[in-house]
């Protein structure tokens, strides 16, 4: 049953891919700012795990919650201490900004944690594997997808139901009108970061489990991922997130298992080429549909 | 009600308007007319907290309004229909209206105020569920209005509703102004269509290159200033509707 590990392996890594990218156009959405700090989020929240799974007593669920609403935490206050200051500036300082948060960041760890990985505690279950229908796949993605499927039908409820969740739809597209309905700016901008951090703790807790251990550059190879992702998918809307996630981890399934294992180092190379012939002949990204770049001012 | 005193407006080094008065008396329909680009919009937009005034005062209900954030503005009481219409056009009508009613949000009145829009615009309830970027030009005027109205606005700023419409359309959008104003709306109004809005209006004011050229009731501006040479030194290229 090949066909069906292969299945539930590439859905799992759509899955955290989705997440990832997700947490990038949320911000991107309203901002128009590709955050460079978002994988320190991530990162962060790996510390986050590390230190509170050190103390040895902390259930690991109650650890990995706490790292998820570590790195919202951790998100909303860059937007309270660095980006609305220069909000109203120009995009480059925006940019900027994001640079030195990220920068910032890694250094918070690297000068009094190390430079050197951590090593961060998982329960046991995180390595089991399951036999579903005859194919073996790893619990930790079968939890990936759960866990998607519940946060995707959370946020859509959000967006759609709740009138912050409408006001941030109605920010993506129109931001000053937004504003003259008597939406406040910083209200939807620092859900959006809040949410960002959220999806980026969440993803942390999966990311980190790979390797089990954590780095000051674990959140650059996340980043690059979401940024890849909302190229193919298209930053302009919250779907095009969705389904960039999901097609990148198609992409690198299907390259992982038909390059020769010659060739397999060149799977990255690959991936880079398929999108710069995206940015090149399908520049808004696979779903078109999508909110315009009207500027925060 | 409103007061604006020596107002002036920049958009970085441009100056867009100087030096600009104005007043709006509680009930009153106030029309702002002059040419393409002669600063009614930033004056509008000024007034609205969009555009922060460099100098120059907007008292509103004895309250200095100049130095405030849009949404602190529109919760006092001023709501503008932006010139475009500026619709969610992702959102649906009814998260169009709901988001109208946000700054002063009340559970309760909340379905009671969605009727009266119905009866305003009957339109309105057909599209209910469709996405505001599917109506017609006129379809969202009104749903434009229409959301400006939710929020129960003491003033309201419409800029060139009539824009882009149809006669009969526009016809539609001008006795709505009538009928807004008969049920004790105050009403600051933007139109390019001069000679229309003069029909309808108490007083009005004339702009010309980013100050203010007249203001008087529509007979006096009628009688005292050739508006056809007023509109002469516009912008060439869009032809002047005002045969006066
Ligand atoms: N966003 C902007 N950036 C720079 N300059 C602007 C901007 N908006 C308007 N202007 C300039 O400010 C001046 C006044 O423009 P404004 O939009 O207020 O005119 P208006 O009277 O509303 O004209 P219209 O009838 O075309 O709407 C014009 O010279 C215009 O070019
Ligand atoms: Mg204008």
């Amino acid at each position: 049953m090949i066909d069906l590990e292969f299945a539930i392996n590439t859905i799992s890594l759509g899955s955290l891919y989705a997440l990832l990218a997700l947490g990038l156009v949320f911000v991107y959405g309203i901002l128009k700012l590709v955050n460079f700090a978002y994988g320190e989020y991530i990162m962060i929240a790996g510390y986050a795990m590390y230190v509170l799974g050190g103390f040895g007593y902390i259930p690991w669920y109650v650890t990995m919650i706490a790292a998820v609403l570590f790195a919202a935490l951790v998100s909303y206050t860059t937007e309270l201490v660095a980006f609305r200051p220069v909000r109203t500036k120009s995009m480059t300082a925006m940019l900027v900004t994001s640079f030195a948060v990220s920068i910032f960041l890694q250094n918070l760890v690297l000068i009094p944690v190390s430079p050197r990985a951590r090593a961060v505690k998982f329960p046991a279950i995180f390595s089991h594997t399951l036999t579903v229908a005859g194919a073996t796949v790893p619990v930790r993605n079968v939890l990936i997808i759960g866990t998607t499927v519940l946060l995707l039908a959370g946020l859509t409820l959000l967006m759609k139901k709740t009138v912050l969740g409408i006001a941030m739809r109605a920010a993506a597209d129109k931001f000053t009108t937004t504003r003259l309905m008597g939406v406040p700016a910083n209200l939807v901008i620092s859900a959006t970061f809040i949410i960002s951090g959220f999806l980026a703790g969440v993803v942390s807790v999966f990311w980190v489990s790979r390797s089990a251990s954590v780095d000051p550059l674990t959140g650059s190879m996340p980043l690059l991922i979401a940024f890849i992702a909302t190229v193919l998918g298209g930053m302009h809307s919250l779907q095009g997130a969705v389904i960039g996630g999901f097609v990148y981890g198609l992409l690198f399934n299907v390259l992982s298992i038909t390059l020769p294992v010659s060739m397999i180092s060149y799977r990255d190379a690959i991936m880079f080429v398929i999108v710069i012939l995206f940015l090149l002949f399908r520049p808004e990204g696979i779903w078109r549909k999508g909110y315009t770049e009207e500027r925060v001012g | 009600m409103l007061t604006v005193a020596d107002l002036y407006a920049s958009y970085g080094a441009i100056r867009a308007v100087r030096d600009i008065s104005l007043e709006v008396n509680e009930g009153e329909l106030v029309a702002l007319l002059g040419v393409n680009g002669a600063g009614k919009s930033t004056t509008l937009k000024a007034i609205s907290g969009v555009l922060r005034p460099i100098q120059g005062s907007v008292r509103f209900l004895g309250e200095e309004i100049g130095n405030r954030k849009p949404e602190a503005i529109v919760k006092r009481g001023i709501s503008l229909v932006p010139e475009g219409r500026e619709i969610f056009g992702g959102l649906t009508v009814e998260e169009n209206l709901r988001l109208g009613a946000f700054s002063s949000f009340d559970r309760g009145r909340y379905k009671a105020d969605l009727e009266e829009m119905f009866a305003l615009f009957p339109i309105l309830k057909e599209r209910f569920h469709q996405a505001g970027g599917l109506l017609s030009g006129g379809e969202q005027q009104m749903l434009a209005i229409a959301r400006a109205l939710m929020s129960h606005p003491k003033l309201l700023m419409l800029d060139e509703p009539s824009l882009g419409l149809s006669p009969a359309m526009t016809d539609q959008i001008f006795e709505l102004i009538v009928a807004l104003k008969e049920r004790g709306t105050t009403i600051l109004l933007v139109e390019q269509n001069a000679e229309r809005a003069l029909e309808i209006v108490d007083r009005a004011y004339l702009l010309a290159t980013g100050s203010l050229e007249f203001a008087g009731t529509p007979e006096e501006m009628k009688r005292k200033v050739d508006l056809t040479s007023v509109y002469l030194g516009g912008d060439e290229d869009e032809p002047c509707e005002v045969h006066l």
